[in-house]
């Protein structure tokens, strides 16, 4: 800017030059103490959520080595024993995780298909208007709170499953009830999810297809789809991790008290019965009255370190399938 | 595809005779037809549970009640409708039906002079400073008629004082039984039938009503542990004043960060742009970490190791660190990650010509930020943090572990208060057994979808003001 300055000025005296320049220098230049603090502050704002994960970490590990310090458990038995049961000191996390499992399970077989087959139908069959009307709908659904959804398992579905199977084979707490709810409160975000991965896949792959002769069915299975994979799959991920980590609907309706993994009385995978999960245990013993420094009060961390790194995988791995595998049209 | 056989060129295909094609093809439509129908009934099937949702709510949260009364409400007041009684009624029947305790109801509520001496002085002394009906000064407390003693109590006690007096201790309503709306509209004869069999009916003092569990006074008055005069206040003054904290905290440090993340990453330095992608990373991980673990954090480092500040202790107050501002700070920590990540999609809208022409008139880069690019993007901004409100408003496993306490009769007053919050309330009363508590968790479920309702609707409102305003 300024030798261009100079350049065309060149013709007139050199003091003159030399007066404007600096006079332009001295404006450019000017010291503004405020921008710098306000851009301070805004780094501060961005840095704040590295801390927040710091401090997710820092307290999650510090308070599970406590509790694996105290001598009551290691991390051999943690993984590895059948039972969860903190007032005979018996803390093999396995019982949790198995009923978190379950109940990710039950909610994938129902939002897996369904998802995907309402995301097929937005993107592939709907009418404009009727999509313009069903999307907003499908959001209700999944803006509506969780215990909300808690009390509609324990209300309704509960009793219907017990209507179907019978009053003796299906318990009031039960696993099946929980996750077959979980998986409609996580339908929406797999049929948003995979709708947006399915109506970025260009027209002219479609066109094409049509024209060597595929029915319409032919297309989104055998082109469409398999196009916008890595994005139907990352959604797919994105559920199970929301499943995994889902708290209120297990804590109404799942039941209370963890399962026995093996041995004689082992419960853990019966789909009409009780078992409590990770966040359904964590959510229990905190709700009561929870003294500081007590086994009980450290355990709760080391489960929840335990469903963080399950769910931080979980969220990793999605990314990387969107990040790798993402086929991008022009 | 073509062979070349003694020299003969013949066209092999794979095509099939029309006779086959066509039966083929009407199996393939049919297949086509098959996933169609299942593709429908997916999306029919997460249309039928939203229905059934809502229906499963309304269906609780009114309905007929089969309840036994120490005394009938229509001896209480005319037509036995305690809720629409005026303050005069409900005083007369206090003091109609209990004459003596009506004396102690003045005495803990309005007297100012010392126990012993309740009885003997004038009322002018006893009850000074509250409103005195004329003519009954120089009288003591046990000289007055029941109409005079009645005017006392209508004239300085609140109706909803005296309607919690009548329906604990006056009527003592005990529910026997509840029923679902649907039932109670088409099925009323079969009900009243089953309630005289079981419970012996007028007989036994025993009445059966139509009961909305969600009604004015439900939602004014304090939390109970009676199901039948509880409300929600308490809860829902502890939701609002966690999201509105919530929200002063998480708006100008979400917004912050995302106007560094869009604004400020872009330099020249390679440090500084890979720093901002580190950050950005981050969130987006943030966004995916599930609920409760904030709630672990929260109760680590705000109720714990903070409780010298969120308790209130280094203002004199008194008490533990699960207060409002715990609670708030939580959350806030748990809806930035969405607030970040719809500003700055709201800010990545806005033109960078915008930019240009408001650096072109030498603006600086935040008064571009600040007056340009800030009100072009705020309707965007505005929607996340609504997105971000709901979600602080619905989210309820954060506030258990941070050990919202449950049993609280009194209404929060501030940022160091103990706290419930509806969500809590809905999951308390939902896991108790009896019915009645889970028709008061309907209503109380109502509440909370009207809310979130609302607050959607100011979103829209604001996104069409501001856009008005954009464009006028």
């Amino acid at each position: 800017m300024a030798t261009q300055y100079e350049t065309s000025a060149s013709k007139s005296g050199a003091n003159t030059i030399r007066a404007t320049r600096d006079a332009r220098t001295t404006i450019y230049k000017r010291p503004r103490p405020g921008e710098s603090a306000i851009q301070g502050f805004l780094i501060f704002c961005g840095l704040l959520s590295v801390f927040t994960t710091l401090g997710i970490v820092y307290v999650l590990g510090s308070e599970a080595l406590l509790f694996f310090s105290t001598g009551a458990v290691d991390l051999v038995e943690f993984f590895t024993a059948p039972r969860w049961q903190p007032q005979s000191g018996e803390f093999g996390i396995m019982p949790l995780v198995s009923a978190t499992l379950m109940t990710t399970l039950f909610a994938m077989l129902v939002a897996i298909p369904l998802g995907l087959g309402a995301a097929i139908y937005l993107a592939e069959y709907a009418p404009e208007r009727t999509r313009a009307t069903l999307k907003p709908i499908l959001e209700i659904l999944a803006g509506i709170p969780t215990v909300v959804y808690g009390y509609f398992a324990l209300t309704f579905m509960t009793p219907l499953l017990r209507a179907i199977f019978g009053q003796n084979t299906v318990s009031i707490y039960n696993v099946a009830s929980a996750g077959l709810v979980m998986g409609i409160m996580i339908l929406p975000t797999i049929a948003s999810m995979s709708e947006d991965a399915l109506s970025a896949v260009p027209r002219n792959l479609r066109e094409a297809s049509y024209g060597l002769g595929a029915t319409k069915i032919e297309t989104i299975l055998k082109v469409v789809l398999p196009a916008a994979l890595s994005g139907v799959i990352a959604a797919f991920i994105v559920g199970i991790s929301r499943a995994v980590g889902e708290t209120m609907i297990v804590a109404l309706a799942a039941g209370a008290g963890p399962c026995i993994l093996y041995g004689a009385n082992s419960n853990c995978f019966q789909s009409f019965g009780a078992a409590e999960t990770m966040t359904g245990h964590i959510v229990r013993i905190s709700g009561g009255d929870l003294s500081y420094n007590s086994i009980d009060y450290n355990s709760l961390f080391a489960i929840g370190l335990t469903l963080f790194v399950f769910t931080l995988i979980l969220n990793l791995i999605s990314r990387y399938i969107t990040n790798r595998f993402r086929e991008v049209y022009q | 595809m073509a062979t070349v056989i003694d020299g003969e060129p013949e066209i092999k295909t794979f095509m099939p005779d029309e006779a086959a094609f066509k039966r083929g093809l009407a199996g393939r439509k049919t297949r086509g037809l098959v996933w169609q129908i299942f593709f429908i009934a997916s999306i029919v099937i997460a249309l039928l549970a939203l229905a059934a949702l809502f229906l499963n709510v309304v269906n609780s949260s009114f309905g007929l009640v089969a309840s036994t009364f120490e005394i009938d409400p229509d001896e209480v007041v005319e037509g036995g409708d305690l809720q629409a009684a005026s303050a005069e009624q409900l005083a007369a029947a206090i003091v109609r039906i209990r004459p003596n305790p009506s004396k102690v109801l003045v005495r803990d509520n309005l007297s100012s002079v010392p126990t012993n001496e309740f009885t003997t002085r004038p009322l002018s002394d006893v009850l000074s400073g509250h409103t005195i009906p004329p003519g009954i000064e120089s009288k003591t407390i046990n000289e007055l008629t029941p109409e005079e003693l009645g005017a006392v109590l209508a004239a300085n006690l609140s109706t909803d004082t005296m309607l919690t007096y009548v329906s604990a201790d006056i009527v003592g309503e005990d529910v026997l039984e509840t029923y679902p709306l649907f039932d109670s509209l088409f099925n009323r004869g079969a009900i009243e039938a089953e309630v005289i069999e079981e419970f012996g009916g007028e007989a036994e003092n025993v009445e059966v009503y139509f009961r909305s569990w969600l009604r004015p006074s439900f939602i004014v008055t304090k939390q109970s542990s009676d199901p039948i005069a509880t409300g929600i206040s308490t809860a829902l003054l502890g939701t609002l004043w966690i999201v509105t904290i919530t929200v002063l905290i998480a708006f100008p440090i979400g917004v912050g960060a995302a106007i560094y993340l869009e604004e400020y990453s872009v330099s020249k330095n390679p440090w500084a742009e890979r720093f901002a992608r580190v950050i950005e990373t981050n969130i987006r991980n943030l966004a995916g970490v599930p609920s409760i673990i904030y709630g672990l954090l929260g109760l680590a480092i705000f109720v714990r190791a903070l409780s010298a500040i969120t308790s209130g202790a280094f203002l004199g107050l008194d008490g533990n660190g699960r207060t409002i501002l715990s609670a708030s700070l939580t959350m806030a920590l748990l809806v930035l990650p969405v607030i970040i990540i719809n500003a700055q999609e709201a800010i990545r809208a806005v033109p960078s010509s915008i930019r240009e022409a408001s650096y072109g008139l030498g603006a600086t880069r935040w008064q571009t930020i600040w007056k340009q690019v800030i009100p072009a993007a705020m309707p965007g901004i505005l929607t996340g943090t609504i997105l971000g409100m709901s979600r602080a408003i619905g989210e309820t496993a954060p506030l258990v572990v941070i050990g919202a306490s449950t049993a609280i009769f009194t209404d929060p007053n501030g940022p160091f208060s103990s706290f419930t919050a509806l969500p809590i309330q809905i999951y308390q009363w939902t896991a108790r057994p009896q019915p009645e508590f889970r028709a008061v968790a309907a209503a109380a479920i109502i509440v909370l979808l009207v809310l979130l309702l609302l607050l959607n609707a100011t979103a829209i409102f604001l996104r069409q003001y501001f856009r008005r305003q954009l464009q006028g």
